[in-house]
C-alpha cells in the first residue's frame, strides 16, 4: 500500500492548522485550526495502523476524537467567557501574561 | 588559709555583686560603704592570719620541723652580714643550712584541652602573703577615707562596687597559681582601673583617660600574651610552680626565656608605666583621689613589678642577670626613674607631680630586678605603697579642703590649716625622699646597694641612675611641701582641716611610713637597736630562694657607705631645694630672662660657691635641657605616635572600608548580580505574553530541530 | 549503639517541635494573635526541655561518643539514611540554639517589627529553629544539606520582610551569596559519595559521616581531596563568613530585623564553623592540612580587616556585624592550626560569640526603637538615659572585647596560643607570625568597641534626645537578656564547662593531624 499520499495529506492538513493557530486572531478560528491539526494526526496513526496490521491505530485515533470533543468544549466555554466579559475574542488582547 | 585563700579574693568579688545589685536600696546608697568595708575589714584580717601562719611556716622550716620538702630544692640562705655578698646554693659554705617553706598551692581544673587540664587556685608563698596584706590594708584604707571624699557623688554605689571588684581582682591576681590566671587578673584590674578613671564619664576628658589607659594598657597585654605563651609552649604547662621550677633545673632553653622575657617587658611598661608606654598613668589622675591612691600608686600599678619578681627566675635566666651585663629590664627601670623623677619638677596639678614620681619610683623596682636585688624591690615595692598612698590621700584632703582644686598655684600655707594632713603629708614624704630612719630610707637603700654589689660585678650605670633619682626625689618633694603648705594661702574661701575619716587613714599609712622599716632591716642596724631576731625578716619569709639560689642569685649585704651615700644624696636634694624656695637663693624667676648671661654673671657674685654649683649646672641643666626636652619628647613625640597610630588606623579603616571593601569586593558581588539582570533584560522581549507568539516559537524551534534531526540522521 | 525508648525520640523532639509548632499556628487564624506567640513560646520551650533531657541524661565520660542515636532509612535511592545524634561537639551549639531560639520569642512578645503580622514572623523562627537544630544533630550529608538549606529560607524572608529600609538587597544578597556556596558544598558531597572506598576497593557509595570520617580520604590523591575540600571550603567559608566572602554580612544584619540579627549573628553563621569541624577536616584531614595555611592567613586578614572596618563605621549596627567578622576570624584561626586546643578554643568562641553579639544586637534594636537612630554621632549619654541598658552594653562591650573572666576571652586567648604551635604538618614559622597579628587585633577590637561605647553611653545625651524620655530595660527585655549576660559570666568563670566536652571529640578529630 502506497502511504506517501495520506502523509501528505495529513501535512498538509497540519500545516494549515498551524498556519490558522499561528496567524488568526479569532479565537473559534484558532479552535479550529487546532482541530485540524488533531485530525491531521488521526490520519496519520489510521495509516500506520493499517501499514503495520494493528489496530492501535484506530484506538488512539478514537482516543483523540473524544479528547478532541473535550477540548472543543472546554474551548469554546472559555471563548464564550472571554466574550462575556471583553466582548470580543481576539487573542490578540489576550497578553496578561507578558512579562 | 594557707589552703582556703581562695576566700580572699571570693569575698570581695561578692561584695561586688551584691552592691551592684541591691546597693541602691540602702537608704539611697549611703550605708552602701558599710558593706564594702566589712568585707575587706574581713579580707584584711584574713590576710593577716594567712600572713602570721605563713611566719609560722617558714619558721617551722628554717627549724628543720616543716613538711616535705624535695631534696633538690633545699638550699641554703646566706646569713653572713659581713662581706661584699653572699653567694647562695649549694656552693656556698657559709651560713647555716635552712630550708626553705614551699609555697603552699590549692587548685581546681579550670579547663581541658587535649587530655591535659588546666588548674586555677592558689599559690600561697611570702610574696603572695605581703602583697595581700598591703593590698587589703590600703584597700581598707581607702574604702575608709572614700567614705568623706565621695561622699554625695551622683554614683556612690558604683563607685564602691567596683573598690570592691578591684580588691577582689588585685587580690586574685596576687594569689595566682597559673599564669593564665596572672593573665585574668591583670586584665580584671585594668578593667577596674578603666571603670574607675572614668567615673565622672559626663566630663569627656575623663573618659578619654579612662580610654587612654585600656588601650596603652591593651598594646602592652600584646606582649604579655605573646610572653606567655611563648614560656607555656616552653615550660608545657601554665602552672608557675612548675615554670620556676623547670627555669631552676635549667630545663628550659636560654633563649625562649629571653624570647618570653623580651615580650613580657612589654606588659610591664604598660601596666607599670616604664618608659615609653607611662603616658597614660598621670592622665589616669582623671579619677577620684582615693583610686589614684589604691590603683594608681599603691596597688594595681606594682602588678608589672610583681609579675617580674612572681616569674624572676624566668627573667633572671632570659636577661643572664648572673652576668652582670647591663639588661632591658635595668635599662629600662633607671631611665623611667631618671626621666620621670625630672618631669615631677614641672607639674602644677600635685596629683601629676605624685604620678610622675610614682613613675620614677617603679622604674625604681624593676630597676632593682634588673639588678638582681629581688628583696629590695619587694621591700620597696611594699613600702612604696605605704607612704605613696598616704601622699595621694593627703593631696586629696589638701583639695578637699581649697575648693577641690589640685592646682598647687592655688594653695599655699596650708600647714597652719591643716596640721595632720600637713605632718603625715611630710612624713610620707620624708620616706620617699629617703630620710633615715623612715621606710623609704631602708628600702631605696638595699636597692642602692643592689645595684653597686650588683650579681658577678657592680652595675655602676645603675647606680648612677639610683643616686640621681634618690636625689631628684627629695628635690621635687621639698617643692611640693613648699608650694602646697607654705608661704601665703592663694585659693579661695578659708581652707579647713578634713574631717576623721580622711585624717585617720592619713595617719595609719604615716605611721606605716615611719615603721615600714622594720620589715626588712639590714642586720646590723637590726643588730644596734637590740632587735636582731627581726632582720632580713622579707629576705627570710619571701624571698624564693629554692629557684633563685640554683640560678646562682647573689645577695648583697648590707653596706654603712653606701647608706651615708644615699642619705647624702636625699639630704642635699632637700637642701637645694630650701635654699632656693624658702631663702630665696639661686636665679629667682629665671625663666623669665635670659638665663645664660644672668647665670654667668652671678657666678662670680654670689659668695656660696656650692650653691650656684647646684642651682645652675645640677637644678637648671636637669630643671630646662633635660626635663623640657624629656616632657616635649613625652607630649610631642610618644604621645604623637600614639596619636597618630590611633588616627592612621582609623584613617586606614576608612580607606579599606571605603575603596577595597565597598568598590572592590563589594562591586564584583553586585556586578555578577548586574550581568544576571542585563541577560534577562534581553530576554525579555521574546516573552510578549501571546500565547500565539509563543507557539510560533514552539514551532519554529521543532522545525529547526526537524531539520537538524534530518540532516544528522 | 542505637537508642531505645524515649531516648530514640528525645533528638527527633528537639528538632521537629519547633516545626509541628508552626504546623498548628498554621490552622490557626492570624488575628489571634496572643495565642500564636503562646504557640511558638510553647514548641520552642518543649525543645528546649527536650534538649535539657539530652544534657541531664547524657553520658559525660564518654563524650566523643554519639549517643541518643537513631539510624533509620531515609531515601534509599541514593543511600542517604535519617542519621541523628549528639556527642560533646554538638551539645553546646545544639543548646545554644535551644536556648536562643525561646528568648528570641520573647523579645519578640512587644518588639514585632513593622509590618507585623506576629503569625507570619513566628512561624519563620520556628522553621529556622528547626533548621538550625537539624543541622548540629545530623550525622548524614544529604539530611545536614537539606537542614543546612532550610535556614535559608526563613532567614531570606525574615530580612526581606521585616527589615529595614535596604531589605530587598540585603535578602536577596544574603539569600544569593550563601546558596552559591551551598551549590559548591553539595557538589563536594557528592564527590564524596562516589570517591570514597573501603581498604578493598569497593565504592562506600554512602553519605554517612560516621563511615566517611573512617575512611578519612584514605586512597584519594591530594588533588582531588584539595579541590573536594575546597567546595567545602566554598560552602562553609561563606556562611561563617571569612575574608573575602563578608560582604553580604553586614548588609543583612544592618537590615534585618533584631531578632533576625541575633539569630544570626548567634545560631547561623557557627553553622559554616560547625561544618569545618565535623566534616571538613575529619573527612579530608590531607586536605585540611593544604588548606590550612590559607584559612589561616584569611583568618588573620578578616581579624585586621574587620577591626579596621569597624572603626571606619557611623552605624552601631553595622560596627556590630563587623566585628563579627573580626571574632570569626579568631575561630577560623583556631580551626586553621588543626591542634586540639586550637579547636577547643573554636567551639568555644563560637558558642561565646553567639551569646556576645546576640546581645550586642538585642541592645542594638532596642536602642534602636528608642532613639529611632543607631547613628553613633547622635547617640550619646545612653549612661545617663537609661543606666540600667547602658550597663548590659558596656558589659557586652567588654565581653567581646575579650576581657578575661567573661566568655569571649576564651575563645581568642587559646585560638592565639594555639597558633603558636599548629599541627605538625603545619608551618611554625608562619602560624607565629598570624599569632602576633591577632594579638594585634585584640588591641583593636578594644579600640573599636571602647570608641563605640564612649560614643554611645558616656558622656551627656545629644540635644536632640536631651529631653526624650528614654525607657530603661523592660521586664521582657530582661527576661530574654538576663540567660545571655548569666552564661557569659558563667562561661567566662568556669571555661571548663565547654571545654570539658568538647575536649575528647576534638581530641579524635584532631588525631588524624598527628596533634
Amino acid at each position: 500500500m502506497l502511504v506517501n499520499q495520506f502523509l501528505l495529506l495529513s501535512a498538509f492538513l497540519f500545516c494549515t492548522g498551524v498556519y490558522g493557530v499561528l496567524a488568526r486572531r479569532n479565537a473559534v478560528m484558532v479552535l479550529m485550526s487546532i482541530e485540524l491539526m488533531l485530525n491531521a494526526v488521526n490520519i496519520n496513526l489510521l495509516t500506520f495502523g493499517v501499514l503495520h496490521g494493528t489496530v492501535s491505530g484506530q484506538v488512539f485515533a478514537l482516543f483523540i476524537i473524544a479528547v478532541a470533543a473535550a477540548e472543543v468544549a472546554v474551548g469554546l466555554a472559555i471563548v464564550l467567557l472571554i466574550y462575556r466579559n471583553r466582548s470580543n475574542i481576539d487573542v490578540d488582547d489576550l497578553d496578561l501574561m507578558k512579562g | 588559709m594557707l589552703e582556703n585563700a581562695y576566700l580572699i579574693p571570693l569575698l570581695p568579688a561578692l561584695s561586688f555583686v551584691f552592691i551592684l545589685l541591691f546597693g541602691k536600696r540602702f537608704k539611697g546608697g549611703d550605708a552602701v560603704h558599710w558593706i564594702g568595708i566589712g568585707v575587706v575589714g574581713v579580707v584584711w584580717v584574713l590576710s593577716l592570719v594567712l600572713g602570721a601562719q605563713w611566719i609560722d611556716r617558714s619558721e617551722d622550716a628554717l627549724s628543720g620541723g616543716g613538711s616535705s620538702y624535695e631534696e633538690s630544692l633545699v638550699v641554703v640562705v646566706g646569713s653572713s652580714g659581713t662581706g661584699a655578698g653572699v653567694l647562695l646554693g649549694t656552693e656556698a659554705g657559709e651560713g647555716a643550712p635552712a630550708p626553705i617553706a614551699e609555697p603552699v598551692i590549692s587548685q581546681i581544673t579550670w579547663f581541658q584541652s587535649g587530655g591535659v587540664e588546666h588548674s586555677v587556685g592558689t599559690y600561697v608563698d611570702g610574696l603572695a602573703a605581703l602583697l595581700l596584706v598591703v593590698v587589703s590594708t590600703v584597700s581598707l584604707l581607702v574604702h575608709i577615707y572614700s567614705t568623706e571624699y565621695v561622699r554625695g557623688d551622683v554614683r556612690y554605689v558604683h563607685y564602691y562596687a567596683f573598690l570592691s571588684l578591684f580588691t577582689a581582682s588585685m587580690l586574685f591576681f596576687v594569689l595566682s597559681s597559673s599564669i593564665l590566671q596572672m593573665i585574668v587578673g591583670w586584665e580584671l584590674v585594668g578593667l577596674c582601673s578603666f571603670a574607675l578613671i572614668g567615673h565622672w564619664w559626663e566630663d569627656s576628658a575623663n573618659s578619654s583617660a579612662a580610654l587612654k589607659a585600656f588601650l596603652t594598657n591593651r598594646v602592652g597585654d600584646i606582649g604579655l600574651l605573646v610572653g606567655m605563651i611563648i614560656l607555656f609552649f616552653g615550660a608545657g604547662t601554665f602552672d608557675i610552680f612548675q615554670i620556676n621550677d623547670m627555669v631552676a633545673r635549667g630545663e628550659i632553653s636560654h633563649l625562649v626565656l629571653l624570647m618570653a622575657s623580651l615580650s613580657l617587658i612589654a606588659a610591664v611598661m604598660s601596666k607599670s608605666g616604664q618608659f615609653p608606654l607611662h603616658t597614660w598613668l598621670p592622665d589616669a589622675m582623671a579619677g577620684p583621689t582615693p583610686v589614684s591612691a589604691l590603683i594608681h600608686a599603691a596597688t594595681m600599678v606594682v602588678a608589672g613589678v610583681y609579675m617580674i619578681a612572681r616569674l624572676y627566675p624566668v627573667f633572671y635566666e632570659g636577661f643572664a642577670i648572673n652576668t652582670s651585663s647591663i639588661n632591658l629590664l635595668s635599662f629600662i627601670g633607671g631611665f623611667t626613674a631618671l626621666m620621670a623623677a625630672g618631669l615631677a619638677f614641672f607639674q602644677w596639678d600635685i596629683k601629676k607631680v605624685l604620678a610622675y614620681s610614682t613613675v620614677s619610683q617603679l622604674g625604681y623596682m624593676v630597676m632593682a630586678l634588673g639588678v638582681g636585688a629581688w628583696t629590695a624591690a619587694v621591700f620597696h615595692l611594699f613600702t612604696h605603697a605605704l607612704f605613696k598612698a598616704c601622699l595621694f590621700l593627703g593631696a586629696g584632703s589638701v583639695s578637699h579642703a581649697s575648693h577641690h582644686t589640685f592646682d598647687m598655684r592655688k594653695m599655699g600655707g596650708l600647714k597652719k590649716h591643716m596640721p595632720v594632713t600637713f605632718w603625715t603629708f611630710a612624713i610620707a614624704s620624708l620616706a620617699l625622699a629617703g630620710i633615715f630612719p623612715l621606710a623609704g630610707f631602708w628600702s631605696k637603700d638595699e636597692i642602692l646597694i643592689g645595684a653597686w654589689t650588683g650579681q658577678q660585678s657592680g652595675y655602676p650605670l645603675m647606680l648612677f641612675f639610683g643616686a640621681a633619682v634618690a636625689a631628684l626625689t627629695a628635690a621635687y618633694m621639698t617643692r611640693v611641701i613648699y608650694y602646697t603648705f607654705f608661704g601665703e594661702y592663694r585659693g579661695h574661701g578659708t581652707p579647713h582641716e578634713s574631717p576623721k575619716a580622711i585624717t585617720v587613714p592619713l595617719v595609719i599609712l604615716a605611721g606605716g611610713a615611719v615603721l615600714g622599716g622594720l620589715a626588712n632591716l639590714p642586720s646590723p642596724a637590726a643588730d644596734a637597736i637590740g632587735l636582731g631576731g627581726i632582720a632580713h625578716r622579707i629576705e627570710t619569709y619571701a624571698e624564693p630562694v629554692n629557684f633563685l639560689a640554683p640560678l646562682g642569685l647573689t645577695v648583697a649585704a648590707p653596706s654603712l657607705a653606701m647608706a651615708l651615700i644615699g642619705l647624702g644624696l636625699a639630704l642635699s636634694g632637700i637642701g637645694v631645694t630650701y635654699l632656693y624656695f624658702w631663702k630665696g637663693m639661686g636665679p629667682q624667676g629665671l625663666s623669665e630672662r635670659n638665663k645664660y648671661a644672668r647665670a654667668g654673671r652671678t657666678f662670680f657674685e654670689n659668695k656660696y660657691y656650692l650653691d650656684y654649683l647646684y642651682n645652675d649646672i645640677i637644678v637648671a641643666s636637669i630643671k630646662w635641657p633635660i626635663a623640657k626636652a624629656t616632657y616635649w619628647f613625652n607630649q610631642n613625640v610618644i604621645d604623637k605616635v600614639v596619636d597618630s597610630v590611633g588616627e592612621g588606623a582609623r584613617d586606614g579603616g576608612q580607606f579599606v572600608y571605603r575603596y577595597i571593601d565597598q568598590a572592590v569586593v563589594d562591586g564584583t558581588v553586585n556586578a555578577t548580580g548586574t550581568a544576571a539582570n542585563a541577560s534577562g533584560e534581553s530576554l525579555r522581549v521574546i516573552q510578549s505574553g501571546k500565547v500565539q507568539d509563543y507557539g510560533a516559537l514552539l514551532f519554529g524551534a521543532v522545525g529547526v530541530l526537524a531539520i537538524i534531526f534530518v540532516i544528522v540522521i | 549503639m542505637q537508642a531505645t525508648g524515649f531516648d530514640a525520640w528525645a533528638v527527633s523532639l528537639v528538632v521537629f517541635l519547633p516545626l509541628l509548632g508552626a504546623l498548628v499556628m498554621l490552622a490557626v487564624p492570624s488575628k489571634e494573635e496572643e495565642t500564636h506567640k503562646l504557640i511558638a513560646l510553647v514548641s520552642s520551650l518543649g525543645a528546649l526541655a527536650a534538649g535539657i533531657y539530652i544534657l541531664v541524661q547524657f553520658d559525660y565520660d564518654n563524650t566523643s561518643e554519639l549517643q541518643f542515636l537513631v539510624d533509620k532509612s531515609w531515601i534509599d535511592v541514593i543511600n542517604s539514611r535519617f542519621i541523628v545524634g549528639v556527642d560533646g561537639l554538638s551539645l553546646p551549639m545544639l543548646i545554644l540554639s535551644l536556648v536562643v531560639v525561646p528568648l528570641c520569642i520573647v523579645y519578640s512578645w512587644q518588639h514585632i517589627p513593622e509590618p507585623g503580622n506576629p503569625k507570619a514572623f513566628l512561624m519563620l523562627i520556628l522553621v529556622l529553629a528547626t533548621g538550625m537544630n537539624g543541622t548540629f544533630v545530623s550525622h548524614d550529608l544529604i539530611l545536614f544539606f537539606v537542614f543546612f538549606e532550610i535556614v535559608l529560607l526563613p532567614m531570606y524572608f525574615m530580612i526581606g520582610v521585616w527589615g529595614g529600609p535596604e531589605r530587598k538587597y540585603a535578602s536577596l544578597k544574603f539569600f544569593l551569596f550563601t546558596l552559591f556556596g551551598s551549590a559548591l558544598m553539595i557538589l563536594s558531597f557528592l564527590a564524596l559519595f562516589f570517591v570514597a572506598e573501603d581498604p578493598s576497593g569497593t565504592a562506600l557509595n554512602t553519605f554517612d559521616m560516621r563511615a566517611l570520617s573512617q575512611w578519612a580520604g584514605a586512597g584519594l590523591s591530594l588533588t582531588t581531596a584539595v579541590v573536594i575540600f575546597g567546595g567545602m571550603f566554598m560552602g562553609f567559608g561563606i556562611k561563617v563568613p571569612m575574608f573575602p566572602f563578608h560582604t553580604w554580612l553586614p548588609d543583612a544584619h544592618t537590615q534585618a530585623p533584631t531578632v533576625g540579627s541575633v539569630i544570626l549573628a548567634a545560631v547561623l553563621l557557627k553553622l559554616g564553623t560547625y561544618g569545618f569541624i565535623r566534616i571538613a577536616l575529619p573527612i579530608l584531614p590531607r586536605a585540611a592540612e593544604q588548606w590550612a595555611p590559607w584559612i589561616g592567613l584569611l583568618a588573620v586578614i578578616g581579624i585586621i580587616y574587620g577591626a579596621l572596618g569597624c572603626l571606619a563605621q557611623t552605624d552601631m549596627k553595622r560596627l556590630i556585624a563587623f566585628s563579627s567578622v573580626a571574632h570569626m576570624g579568631y575561630v577560623m584561626l583556631g580551626i586553621s592550626t588543626l591542634t586540639t586546643l586550637g579547636i577547643n578554643a573554636a567551639v568555644f568562641g563560637m558558642v561565646a560569640h553567639g551569646l556576645i553579639t546576640g546581645i550586642l544586637f538585642f541592645v542594638a534594636g532596642s536602642v534602636k526603637e528608642r532613639y529611632h537612630t543607631l547613628e553613633i554621632a547622635r547617640l550619646g549619654g545612653l549612661l545617663k538615659a537609661a543606666p540600667r541598658m547602658g550597663w548590659i552594653l558596656g558589659f557586652a562591650t567588654m565581653a567581646s572585647l575579650g576581657l578575661p573572666g567573661l566568655a569571649g576571652f576564651w575563645g581568642e586567648f587559646p585560638a592565639i596560643l594555639a597558633a603558636y604551635q599548629p599541627a605538625p604538618a603545619l608551618s611554625e614559622e608562619l602560624f607565629r607570625v598570624y599569632m602576633v597579628i591577632a594579638a594585634l587585633g585584640t588591641v583593636l577590637a578594644a579600640g573599636y568597641l571602647l570608641w563605640l561605647y564612649q560614643r554611645t553611653a558616656f558622656g551627656e545625651p545629644t540635644e536632640e534626645f536631651a529631653d526624650l524620655e528614654i525607657a530603661d530595660v523592660n521586664q521582657y527585655e530582661w527576661l530574654a537578656w538576663t540567660p545571655f549576660l548569666l552564661a557569659i559570666l558563667a562561661f567566662g568563670v568556669y571555661p571548663n564547662l565547654i571545654f570539658s566536652l568538647t575536649d575528647d571529640t576534638v581530641g579524635n578529630i584532631v588525631s588524624a593531624f598527628g596533634g
